[in-house]
């Protein structure tokens, strides 16, 4: 057993940029523990795509190629991937943390007898052994995770966990492995993927954003975000139970399985901000964060912080910000 | 169709939770407990189901003694029976989802339903791995992120979330393993009529013998505080006095209004 495989996922014609951040912390895990780094790509006719893969300072790339991983299925992955696990015996498993991911990877590890350690934030080195730091209750807290089980340990590496890897200008030599799949066994029939309807409104061109989360409590109490939101002159958005409770179009709903913002001012309201949330919006230039929990997660990547009541501070907001306007 | 919902009961959402003393796990005597929110979502599309095409739903949770109120909170919305089983301390936090999935895998076995349905992820612990590991070691087929599922002869259609605002429907055959992603439909409320009935509804214990207990493969090392991504000014004072230093500082240090 040695070495690392890094499971790559596809996009389109290219790679999902997570994979070059699973790929870095890869790369960082062998400077640590020692061993080198494969990527592993599971495909159909992705050759050139992975040829690509082979300049980022990989030892090898390992094309996983076959007519049933044409569209990906979550059994085809596993029996591809546990094949790729058993001929390679790798010490570590990385992958993106990605909705695929999800998807298979702790299935791909119960297959291999062993547990995942999902989500991961990055690791450091205790006694000889790395410790993956994963983020728990909610961002409030942060757990330090270490294996029981001997290799290979399955691994995810969360968005922004590392900053993409890049290539190096070396080439590794790119090997083509056809796993022995049977595509009778693959229970899942998928469709292909859609979008629920035309987006109405882009707020990715927004200059200025107020997203309400479910500190607002009620719907009626919308009217409070929206007035703040006009005050300010800025779209409104929203944190997923807003939109789960249908007061909010999902359009407006930012994160993960919404849009990915970048306004100039970011102001969250009510929000408590976790991971699947922030990922949507951490790339804005100001954030200000209104939430009376002192220690609400969102604070940690707030450039202004509000500890109080939104219901007394929104309000208080909207007057200055007239009076403003009126002098 | 006969459905097994796998529920976990986690720390109320508003209240905070804070390590102990020894940086261990969390300090568990000031918190409340609620029925974590993905599971509600879960339990709601099992009721459905059975509505819309007969059968039984059968609640079931893993943890200590006062996971029984959030099995009779499902009783009391329309699950017909629970199971309860009944472990203690790091069994039943969840901090690696391999020993909850090894947990519930017994009594599914014995249960023999035909559709698993588990929300996506704790609110706790939130590995988002249990119902997969599930799955796989039941060796049954399963969808994630499910946000609507329409049942046929044998199957499931399931409407899957993707990344970004993208969906797509899979096709499975029963039995089955979903995750439900929350949203999936609107939660109904025990009424008093259901609250009654619940007290009259089996809780079956299910006690798995210690040494019987699934080894974990994580182990937990120790629980700390985030760390400050953002050097962060907090705005003191009054209501009005933070909103004015706020509109101060967007107008004249970030410029951003
Ligand atoms: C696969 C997956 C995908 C997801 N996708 C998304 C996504 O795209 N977008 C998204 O947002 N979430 C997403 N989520 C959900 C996410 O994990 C959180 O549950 C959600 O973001 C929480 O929303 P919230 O902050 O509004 O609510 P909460 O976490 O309940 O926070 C409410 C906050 O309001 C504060 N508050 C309450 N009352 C007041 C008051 N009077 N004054 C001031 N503050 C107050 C509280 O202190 C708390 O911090 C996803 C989850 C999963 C697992
Ligand atoms: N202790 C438990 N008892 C019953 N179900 C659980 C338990 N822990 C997790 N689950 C189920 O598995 C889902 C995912 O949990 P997790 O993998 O911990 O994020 C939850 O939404 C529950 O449906």
């Amino acid at each position: 057993m040695s070495g690392i495989l890094v499971v790559f996922e596809s996009a389109g014609n290219s790679w999902h940029r997570m994979s070059f951040e699973a790929l870095a912390g890869a790369l960082e895990l062998a400077r640590t523990v020692g061993g080198e780094v494969v990527a592993c790509a599971p495909g159909f006719g992705p050759a050139e795509a992975a040829a690509e893969l082979a300049s980022f300072g990989v030892s090898e790339v390992l094309a996983l190629e076959h007519e049933a991983l044409a569209e990906y299925t979550a059994d085809a992955w596993v029996a591809a991937l546990t094949e790729a696990v058993r001929e390679r015996q790798p010490e570590w498993v990385i992958l993106p943390h990605t909705y695929q991911t999800r998807d298979f990877a702790p299935a791909l590890a119960v297959r291999m007898d062993r547990t995942l350690m999902g989500d991961s934030t990055g690791f450091s080195m205790e006694d000889g052994v790395p410790v993956f730091e994963r983020l728990l209750f909610q961002g409030r807290l942060v757990g330090r995770f270490v294996f029981e089980t001997p290799a290979p340990n399955f691994v995810s590496f969360q968005a922004g966990a590392f900053r993409a890897a890049q290539p190096t200008g070396a080439s590794a030599a790119v090997t083509v492995l056809r796993p022995a799949l049977d595509a009778g066994c693959i229970r899942q029939r998928p469709e292909p993927p859609f979008r629920d309807s035309a987006q109405a409104v882009d707020l990715s061109a927004a200059e200025r954003i107020v997203a309400v989360g479910r500190g607002i409590q009620e719907e009626g109490n919308l009217e409070l975000a929206r007035e703040l939101a006009e005050a300010l002159g800025a779209e409104l958005a929203a944190s997923r139970p807003i939109c789960d409770n249908g007061w909010l179009p999902m359009e407006r709903q930012v994160g993960s399985s919404g849009q990915t913002v970048a306004p100039k001012l970011y102001v969250a309201l009510g929000i408590s901000g976790a991971i699947q949330h922030i990922v949507g919006m951490k790339g804005s230039g100001c954030v200000v964060a209104i939430n009376r929990d002192p220690k609400a997660p969102i604070f940690e990547i707030a450039d202004y912080a509000l500890v109080g009541d939104l219901f007394e501070i929104a309000p208080a907001l909207i007057e200055t910000l007239r009076q403003e306007s009126a002098s | 169709m006969k459905i097994l919902v796998a529920l976990k009961q986690v720390p109320a959402r508003d209240l905070p939770v804070e390590a102990d003393g020894a940086c261990a796990w969390i300090g568990e005597s000031s918190l409340s407990y609620e029925m974590n929110e993905p599971d509600a979502y879960a339990l709601e599309a099992a009721l459905r189901l059975k509505e819309s095409a007969g059968g039984e739903v059968i609640a079931v949770s893993c943890g200590p003694e006062r996971i029984a109120s959030t099995l009779r909170e499902a009783l009391a919305k329309g699950a017909d029976r629970a199971i309860q089983i009944a472990v203690e301390g790091e069994a039943a936090r969840g901090t690696d989802p391999s020993v909850t999935a090894r947990l519930l895998e017994t009594a599914i076995r014995e249960e023999q339903p035909d559709l698993v349905l588990t929300g996506l992820q704790s609110d706790d612990t939130g590995s988002g791995q249990t119902g997969v590991m599930l799955a796989a070691r039941l060796g049954w087929p399963h969808a994630t992120l499910v946000v609507a599922i329409e049942a046929g002869a044998g199957e499931l259609r399931v409407k899957r979330e993707l990344e970004a605002g993208w969906f797509q429907h899979v096709t499975l055959p029963l039995p089955a393993v979903l995750t439900v992603q929350s949203g999936i439909s609107r939660l109904r409320y025990a009424t008093l009529m259901g609250i009654k009935r619940a007290k009259t509804k089996e809780i079956r214990r299910i006690e798995p013998p210690a040494e019987a207990l699934p080894a974990a493969g994580l182990r937990l090392k120790a629980l700390n505080e985030p760390r400050r991504q953002r050097e962060t000014q907090y705005l003191e004072g009054s209501p009005a006095e933070q909103a004015a230093q706020l509109v101060e500082k967007l107008r004249f240090e970030a410029r951003v209004l």
